[in-house]
């Protein structure tokens, strides 16, 4: 394994800067932070500037535009670029969110863009979220349901779900899993190794929601935990910054009001 | 200097490589029968493809008016323009109500009916009574994000099964041994440089379409169909590339993506003129024709001047007209999408489309046990040993000429699932490790070195923006020889300077410019076999219209094409007959007849 040789609170330096070579109509400039893994040097901010009528709105497009004609070696993840596959989560003007899904005309001068805050930094914008996945995993988030020796043999048909309990999973299942949420909150920052985050939360609460499970109990009391689920102190980050504008704050609201009148 | 790589072994009976919906679920079955398996993919499994279909997918599980898998059949077939092998599609529609009721049992959440069912809707080319009656009830969906759901449930079910996991790693191509067959993969680890070999009893490919191929799709970036172009590195052949589906309602400009449900629900196709110009096309399915036919329509109205806009040229899709209740509640992911990428407000206002590529029927011939084909003279359903092949990236061939709308979901989880029965069949678990030497790979390291270090006067996203434009030009709805002749040409300058690729970053951790050039490569190869394949085929069947072939061909034609393509860079063609026999005797084969809708 390569050795990571950041030091814990190095300097960022002034990068490189990209000028247009042409003038352009609708310039836009982007500030993006840099670092590579495989050289010694310090993270930059490397400067760039594009000409917005030769590109799409999105500072995903900006983003792609880059790597395609001006440096190829500007790394971040993408795939969907429709705000579905979660790839593209970065920190955007200060805020964490999909960059398919953040209009350019929506930031006002330059465009700073960061990795996500507080994870290990893979490369340029691409963070580790190993451990936010490990965490997912934790809290078992699929169904469980002990099945009756009746409903064993009738295995071929469906479990049925009245639409009422059903719409108790809308505002969860469609979690995109970006973590955009999970590190723009600073109790996360500073305990993200016992503290699930609000990302994983939404998913316990998700699973504790579902008519066809059988073990909310046992879920509410593997949660019940000052450390993994009471470190939320309701300071909203989360929901502000969710790109698919959901409510994890409410959530995890919710799963403390169901152990307390539940457990 | 294949020395300088780290070069890491593994040894499983079952390597997967993919973890979309087909290699997600090959995966779980493999874990189930206790075969030790990994699964490989370039991404995180939830950020694979699949997590963008919308719509539903297709079983007659009858829960919202009679249907029967024998109807869902007869349109596989008829949609297919009778290209479809007859044993696979009663394969995949005999087994797709168990199929969906599994995925439900995993947790998949379905939207549900007021009885508590899961809910289906109409799609296009899906029928009753054999073509004959209304729209058949058959998309089982989750609200317009089927395949968010499937796609998390098959992960949540990985994660249960504790499933081995390689995450960013990059497959670079099969290793095979002498006799051919496929005893492994090659993988660069994004994450730390690091070149591994999993050795393995069989491989299952299963890494999806190629829809970057053009310049405009509903594919995410990482759709380069990397698996079929290491099949054609092993000089196997592609089956049947010359069929590319344009889905009728691309959100014009940005190509995104509004499902064919939104159709279902009830919405409409109008001209310029305000005209439901669909009724003159398809006067009993309407705008639920068929994607070909919808689509060819789409591109009639525009080039007789009857388009929208400034410009004439795109249609709008109306849904204005339905409840906001039912829009919130049906079709919520493509209100947002409407809004972000087109800015319409759907309650209001229609949606400017445009038929855009949106999935590859052909790929890598397989039969329907998924083992993939090598054909030969003497025997058109030969198998390579160790291969197998599942997805989009397959071609089993179940879609045919044309895919209907939810039956790629399907065929994602039931062949998905064959694979695994075919693994459990041919492979014990804890087989003996395979063990080869070190310079057996060397050819495959070396290429991979020379294009990391690739010196020269161009670039990926120029190249690649070429290769696109021809593609969208030279071999979109309509084709003619002199057009897909005329891409050939201009195919060939972009194929000469793809050697002179400058790759500025050097590094190997996370080198995202190198993975792009590779995907480039595998891009181009398939453009190239797709445009010989094109050029090839003199007839119009299925997404294959040829304006000078109007007619299907049945006497000469009825037959999947192959295309080789040799390390000089020659594209062979051939071919290899269509199953037109069933596989059991529940059901008669369905003789081909004139497909009107
Ligand atoms: C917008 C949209 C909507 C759709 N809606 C529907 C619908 O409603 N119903 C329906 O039936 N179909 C729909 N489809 C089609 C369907 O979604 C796809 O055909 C299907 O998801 C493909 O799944 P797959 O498992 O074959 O591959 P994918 O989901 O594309 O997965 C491919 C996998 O292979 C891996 N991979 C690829 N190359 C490599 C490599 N070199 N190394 C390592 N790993 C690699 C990737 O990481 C990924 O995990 C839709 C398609 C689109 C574009
Ligand atoms: S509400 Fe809770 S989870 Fe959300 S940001 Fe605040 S502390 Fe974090
Ligand atoms: S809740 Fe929102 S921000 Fe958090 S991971 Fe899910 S989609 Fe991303
Ligand atoms: S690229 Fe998929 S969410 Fe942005």
């Amino acid at each position: 394994m390569v050795q990571f040789t950041l030091p814990a609170n190095s300097k960022i330096t002034k990068g490189k800067t990209h000028q247009l070579k042409e003038p352009a109509n609708d310039p836009k400039k982007l500030a993006i932070y840099r670092w590579n893994p495989e050289d010694d040097k310090n993270p930059r901010i490397d400067n760039y500037e594009i000409d917005q009528e030769k590109c799409g709105p999105m500072v995903l497009d900006a983003l792609m535009k880059i790597k395609n004609e001006i440096d190829p070696t500007l790394t971040f993840r993408r795939s969907c670029r429709e705000g579905v596959c979660g790839s593209c989560a970065m920190n955007i003007d200060g805020v964490n969110t999909l960059a398919c899904l953040k209009s350019m005309s929506e930031v006002k001068n330059e465009i700073k863009i960061y990795p996500l805050p507080h994870m290990r930094v893979v490369k340029d914008l691409v963070p580790d979220l190993s451990k936010a996945y490990q965490q997912l995993a934790s809290i078992k988030p699929w169904l469980q349901s002990k099945k009756t020796n009746e409903e064993e043999k009738n295995l071929r048909d469906e479990k049925k779900q009245s639409p009422k309990d059903r719409e108790k999973l809308d505002g969860k299942w469609e979690c995109v899993l970006c973590f955009c949420c999970t590190t723009s909150c600073p109790s996360y920052w500073w305990n993200g190794d016992e503290y699930l985050g609000p990302a994983v939360l939404l998913q316990a609460a998700r699973w504790v929601s579902d008519s066809r499970d059988s073990e909310r109990k046992e879920r509410l009391k593997a949660i019940n935990d000052s450390l993994k689920l009471y470190r939320c102190h309701s300071i909203m980050n989360c929901t502000r910054s969710c790109p698919k504008g959901l409510n994890p704050a409410k959530e995890i609201a919710g799963l403390k009001k169901a152990i307390v009148t539940e457990l | 200097m294949t020395n300088s790589y780290k070069i890491i072994d593994h040894h499983y009976d079952v390597v997967v490589v993919g973890a979309g919906g087909s290699g997600l679920r090959a995966t779980l079955g493999c874990a189930e029968a206790g075969l030790k398996t990994a699964c490989i993919s370039k991404v995180f499994p939830t950020r694979s493809h699949t997590v963008a279909a919308q719509g539903g997918i297709g079983a007659a599980l009858g829960n919202m008016g009679e249907d029967n898998w024998k109807w869902h059949m007869y349109d596989t077939v008829k949609g297919s323009d009778w290209l479809g092998d007859q044993d696979a599609i009663e394969y995949l529609c005999s087994k797709a109500p168990e199929a969906v009721i599994e995925l439900e049992e995993y947790g998949m959440p379905f939207s549900r009916t007021d009885d508590g069912k899961i809910y289906q809707r109409p799609f296009g080319g899906h029928l009753t009574n054999n073509g004959e009656g209304a729209p058949a009830m058959r998309a089982c969906a989750a609200a317009d994000r089927t395949g968010h759901a499937l796609l998390h449930t098959l992960y949540q079910q990985s994660l249960k099964n504790n499933v081995e996991f390689y995450i960013e790693y990059f497959v670079l191509d099969l290793i095979s041994d002498d006799q051919g067959n496929c005893i492994g993969v090659v993988t660069w680890c994004l994450e730390d440089g690091s070149i591994h070999r999993f050795l393995s009893h069989q491989t299952i490919l299963a890494t999806g379409g190629y829809g970057r191929a053009y310049f405009s799709s509903t594919s995410a970036h990482i759709c380069t169909g990397d698996g079929s172009a290491m099949a054609l590195r092993q000089n196997l052949p592609l089956s049947d590339m010359e069929f590319i589906q344009f889905h009728p309602t691309g959100v014009y400009g940005a190509g995104v993506l509004i499902t064919e449900g939104a159709r279902g629900e009830g919405g409409y196709l109008t001209n310029s003129d305000g005209e439901r110009f669909m009724e003159r096309y398809a006067p009993n399915a309407k705008d639920l024709a068929s994607r070909d036919v919808v689509s060819r329509a789409m591109t009639i109205e525009i080039s007789e001047n009857r388009g929208c806009g400034d410009n004439a040229d795109h249609v709008l899709l109306h849904l204005e007209h339905i409840d906001a209740d039912t829009l919130h509640k049906r079709l919520p992911g493509i209100s947002e999408t409407a809004k972000i990428f087109a800015g319409v407000d759907l309650t209001k206002d229609p949606i400017p489309v445009l038929p855009t590529v949106h999935y590859n029927m052909g790929g890598i011939p397989t039969n329907y046990r998924t083992e993939v084909l090598r054909p030969t003279n003497e025997n058109p359903d030969n198998v390579c040993e160790g291969l197998m092949a599942v997805g989009e990236a397959a071609c089993v061939s179940v879609h045919g000429a044309n895919r209907l709308g939810t039956n790629s979901l399907i065929d994602l989880v039931v062949f998905g699932k064959a694979a695994s029965l075919t693994c459990k069949e041919k492979v014990k678990p804890n087989s003996k490790k395979i063990e080869i030497s070190k310079s057996k790979t060397d050819n495959i390291i070396e290429r991979f070195d020379k294009i990391r270090n690739g010196k020269g006067n161009s670039t990926t996203g120029e190249l690649r923006t070429s290769m696109q434009h021809i593609m969208q030009q030279k071999c979109a709805v309509f084709r003619t020889h002199d057009l897909i002749s005329k891409g050939i040409e201009e195919y060939s300058k972009v194929e000469s300077s793809i050697d002179d690729i400058d790759i500025k970053d050097k590094s190997l951790i996370f080198n995202t410019d190198l993975v792009e050039a590779l995907e480039l490569h595998n891009l181009m190869a398939q453009s190239k076999v797709t445009l010989h394949s094109a050029l090839n085929r003199t007839e119009s069947r299925g997404a294959h219209a040829r304006e000078d072939y109007k007619e299907r061909d049945d006497n000469n034609w009825l037959v999947h094409s192959l295309a080789w393509l040799n390390d000089k860079g020659d594209v062979s063609m051939g071919s290899r007959g269509v199953h037109m026999n069933t596989l059991t005797n529940h059901v008669q084969p369905i003789p081909p007849k004139r497909r009107v809708y």
